[in-house]
This record gives structure tokens, sequence and C-alpha cells, in this order.
């Protein structure tokens, strides 16, 4: 993986609201192809993180690469370019109420300058983007018609319609239910693979972690399974745990489970 | 709170920081909404959907406000003139009280209560559920597309709605004057046409532009600076309709002073 580009890079990042440190000296790398499973507490800046990295907040100081353009000079034209090469779920699905779903994932498509999609083939890619998340039938539909589980798988079609290269995805699970948790799972997934996107995911629950890090999308099956039980690997994973806006521990699996700081250890559950 | 001495310097200075900031956050807010409106892309599809729901939105309340307070401007100058016994000269204390002042303040407030609340609510929604983050993230200037359309909106739709407040305001003047008061038709319309000159009319149309502008980016800034939540929506709605009420009345009597000034 060391010799692969670096997609996304903090260097020594501290944001802080109203004096208070969001993330403070936050560095990293995250090379293409690569997953990463940002944990930590309510507050530990785990959402900062995410949208430092697409230009939505500044950092006081430090620095932010992504592509290798310096994100922190920039301004929010030029950011545009950057930002429609990263695909981004947040927490709230956050789709646009007024607009319907067909709308909502047309939207990167049509407003994106750096896509260069042609009109006539926004609806196709929509109904692409759609089916890939398995809501092929609620293109006529609002976000408020949906429940949340779809809401959220329709925020996943809109943040890779454009098949962006690194998406961002800000607790995707929180709050559904454990048959819904693992549909979402099971997309992010197979947006990995199929795609072959660099992927930050915020979470605090491990199992999504433990998913995303020793599972696969079969395409003939089309469903999960285990990355190692072949020859075909998963991409490699690596953990991050935030601490009151501090990076306190980043690296595999088995080195977060052979953790023995408390509060990291607070996050490992037992693998199924 | 007065600085009594060197050491409260500190303290005045942290308490007029929020102020200032607001301040200088509302001016950046409008000076970039004012430099969209040569910028491209112009999102003429929401101009209009917000004219629709601003100008034919409110154009019920606008209409009934302006019908009664002609019909009450009506009653309660005929009342004082007949002191003098000019009651046959009601038609113009309604015409310039109307055209001048209430016209455009009444409309103005009506405006302000219905639309800076429903923007200051509109944003302050988006952006509590992170829908103005998404828009930034997904290529979208969110001053463009979100204040500089209800700017054009509601500045372009404001005066019209005073101009038509204004000719319903005279009409329940002229039921007053007609039915209760016995004035002829033909004396209270040519008692109303005759006292307006042109400074009255640029009076009657740029008041309601200059507090159309101010309404709008009231609404849009109390909705874009939302923090906390659904209660935060709330509070957001309050102050902007309270902010655009007050900002009303100063700026009416700065532009009255104008006027004044420049007719003297």
């Amino acid at each position: 993986m060391a010799d692969l580009p670096v997609i996304l890079r903090f260097d020594r990042v501290t944001v802080s609201f109203d004096g208070v440190a969001a993330l403070e000296a936050v560095s990293f790398e995250a090379r293409e192809g690569e997953s990463r499973v940002i944990m930590g507490a309510a507050g530990s800046g785990k959402t900062v993180l995410l949208k430092t990295a697409l230009g939505l907040v500044k950092p006081d100081s430090g620095k932010v690469f992504a592509f290798g353009k310096d994100l922190t000079g920039m301004r929010e034209k030029e950011l545009f370019e950057i930002r429609s090469r990263m695909g981004m779920l947040f927490q709230e699905s956050a789709l646009f109420d007024s607009l319907t779903i067909e709308e909502n994932v047309a939207y990167p498509l049509l407003n994106q300058k750096a896509v260069h999609c042609p009109k006539r083939e926004v609806h196709a890619r929509v109904e692409q983007a759609l089916e890939f998340v398995e809501l092929a039938g609620t293109l006529a539909k609002f976000p408020s018609e949906l429940s949340g589980g779809m809401r959220r798988r329709a925020a996943i079609a809109r943040a890779v319609v454009t098949e962006p290269p690194l998406v961002l995805y800000d607790s995707p699970t929180a709050g559904l239910d454990p048959i819904t948790a693992y549909t979402i799972m099971a997309l992010l997934i197979k947006e990995r693979d199929v795609s072959h996107t660099t992927t930050l995911m915020v979470t605090y629950r491990y199992q999504d972690g433990n998913l995303m890090a020793h599972f696969r999308y079969n395409s003939k099956q089309g469903g999960l399974e285990p990355a190692h039980n072949g020859a075909v690997q998963a991409p490699e994973t690596v953990f991050m745990v935030l601490h009151e806006g501090r990076l306190i521990f980043e690296g595999s699996q088995d080195r977060l489970e052979a953790s023995a700081d408390p509060y990291v250890r607070k996050f490992v559950k037992p693998r199924n | 709170m007065v600085a009594s001495s060197y050491g409260d310097r500190p303290k005045l200075l942290e308490l007029l920081k929020e102020p200032v900031s607001e301040f200088q956050d509302f001016f950046l807010l409008a000076g970039r909404a004012y430099r969209n409106l040569l910028r491209r892309p112009h999102y003429w599809d929401d101009v209009f959907l917000q004219m629709d729901s601003i100008g034919v939105g409110s154009l019920v309340i606008v209409t009934l406000t302006g019908f009664f307070s002609g019909a009450v401007m009506a009653l309660q100058m005929a009342r004082a003139l007949q002191t003098y016994g000019q009651v046959g000269r009601t038609g113009m204390l309604v015409s310039i009280s109307l055209v001048r002042e209430l016209g455009p303040v009444l409309s103005a407030l009506m405006v302000a209560a219905r639309n800076a609340s429903g923007m200051a609510s509109e944003l302050g929604s988006m952006k509590v559920t992170e829908q103005i983050d998404a828009m930034r993230a997904l290529g979208t200037d969110p001053v463009q597309k979100l204040v500089t359309p209800r700017l054009i909106a509601t500045a372009s739709m404001l005066p019209l709605l005073t101009t038509i407040a204004d000719f319903v305001g005279m009409f329940g003047g002229w039921l007053i004057a007609r039915f209760y008061l016995g004035i002829g038709s033909v004396q209270y319309w040519n008692s109303v046409w005759k006292i307006l000159v042109w400074n009255d009319v640029l009076q009657g149309l740029l008041k309601p532009f200059i507090f159309a502008n101010m309404i709008a980016l009231v609404g849009c800034y109390y909705g874009l600076r939302t923090t906390g939540g659904t209660q935060g929506v709330g509070r957001s709605t309050t102050q902007a309709v309270v902010a655009s009420g007050i900002m009303i009345f100063v700026l009416d009597l700065m532009l009255t002073q104008c006027f004044v000034y420049s007719a003297s």
C-alpha cells in the first residue's frame, strides 16, 4: 500500500470553535483504495474531521491535502472542483426536502461543473445509482415519504452517482435497526469494491468497522462474503480513534484489539 | 454598561465582540448576495418560485391590511377634519398617509412577519439538518442558490404589493367616505389624486424596495446562522421577525428624514 498515491493528507490540523478545540494536531494519510474507519465518542471530532477533509470547515492551523492539492488556502469556488471528486454521506442524510429523490440524486450531476454529465444522460445515471442502492422505484418520491434507512440509501446514491474516487461516510448506520444497518454496510462495501474507492467511514459501532475490514462484495452472488477465504483480500482497512479532538490511535484491527488504552478498549468488541 | 476603570476594558471588549461580529457577518452576507446578482449561475426557477411564495402568497394579508388601514384612516381623519369643517378633504389625508407611510410600512411589516420568518425557519432547518453543508459539498454556493433569489424576489414583489395595498386602502377610505361620511365619489377621488406629487410616489416605491432588501437579508442571515436543532430554528425565526420589524421603523425614520430634507 505504501507505494500507492496519497489521496487525503492531514498535516497537524487543528480546528476550534469558540476557543474549544474540535481537532488538535491531527495528522494522517489515506492512500488510494484504502478504507479508514474513524471511531470515537460523541463530540470527539469525527464529523469535523470529515467536514475539514471536504473543505467545509477551515482549519485554524495545519494543512489538508486532497488529491495532492492544499485545500487550506483555497477559495470556495476553487474547492468545488476538489469536492466533485469526493462523495459525502451526511449523518442526517441531508437530502433536500423540497426535491424529489430523482432531483436529489441528479443534483451533483447537474450542479458540479467538473462532472460534465450531458443532460440527456442524467436520468439514466440517476436510475443506475438508485438501482445500486436498491431504491429503483422511488424516483418521484420526496425524502419525507421514505423511511430512515431508505433516506440513508438515497443519500448514498447521491454521494456516489458521480463515481468519486474518495467517499466519506458520516455515521452511516447511526439510529438504524441491525438489519437496515447491515444493508447499509453491505452497500458501502459494494461501492468500495465495485468502484475501488478510497473510503473514510465515521462510526461508533465496532461491528461496522469489522465488516469493512473482513468482508468483500461478491458480485456473482450479489452479497458480502468473508474476505480472507481465498486469494482475494479486502482492501487494507485502517482504524483511527479520536478522543477530544486528538488522534490517539491509528493502525490495523489487530493492533486496535491489542491496545491497552482504556479509551480505545471501550470501542473494541469481540469479533463474531 | 460603562467601563469604570482600565481593568473593565477587556470585559467591555468581550461584550462588544459578539454584536460587532454579527454586524460584520450580516454585511459580508449582504455583500456576497449583491455580488451574486452579477455572477453566474442565476437560479431563475428559484427566483420565480420565491416571487410566487412572497408576492402571491402575501397578497391576501397585504390587501386586507391596506383595506382596513385606509378605512380606519378615513374614519379617524374625518373626525379630526370635522373640527375645521374640512371633512371633504378626507381623501387627501388618506392618500398621503397611505402612500407615504402606512402602505410601505404596514405592507413591509406583513411581509416581514410572513416571509422573514419563513426564510429564517426554512434556511434554519436546512442548516441544522446539514442541507446547507450538503449544498456546498455538491458544488453550489448556498448564498447564490438560497439568498440571492429571495433577495431579488422580495425586492421586486414588495413595491408591487405596496402599490396594491395603497390602492385597496384608498378604496377602503372611499367606502367610508361615500357611505358613512356622505362625501361624493368624485370629490373623494379628486382629492386623493390631486394631493399626490412625484416625490410621494417615489417615496412610496423606494421605501418598500429598501425594506424588502433588509427583510430578505435579515431573514436569510438569521436562517443561515442557526445552531442548536429545532429549538435554534424557533429562536432564529423569532429573531428574524423582531429584527426586521425594528429595522423597518428605523429605516422608515431615516428615509422619511431624507425625503423631508430633500423636499425642503
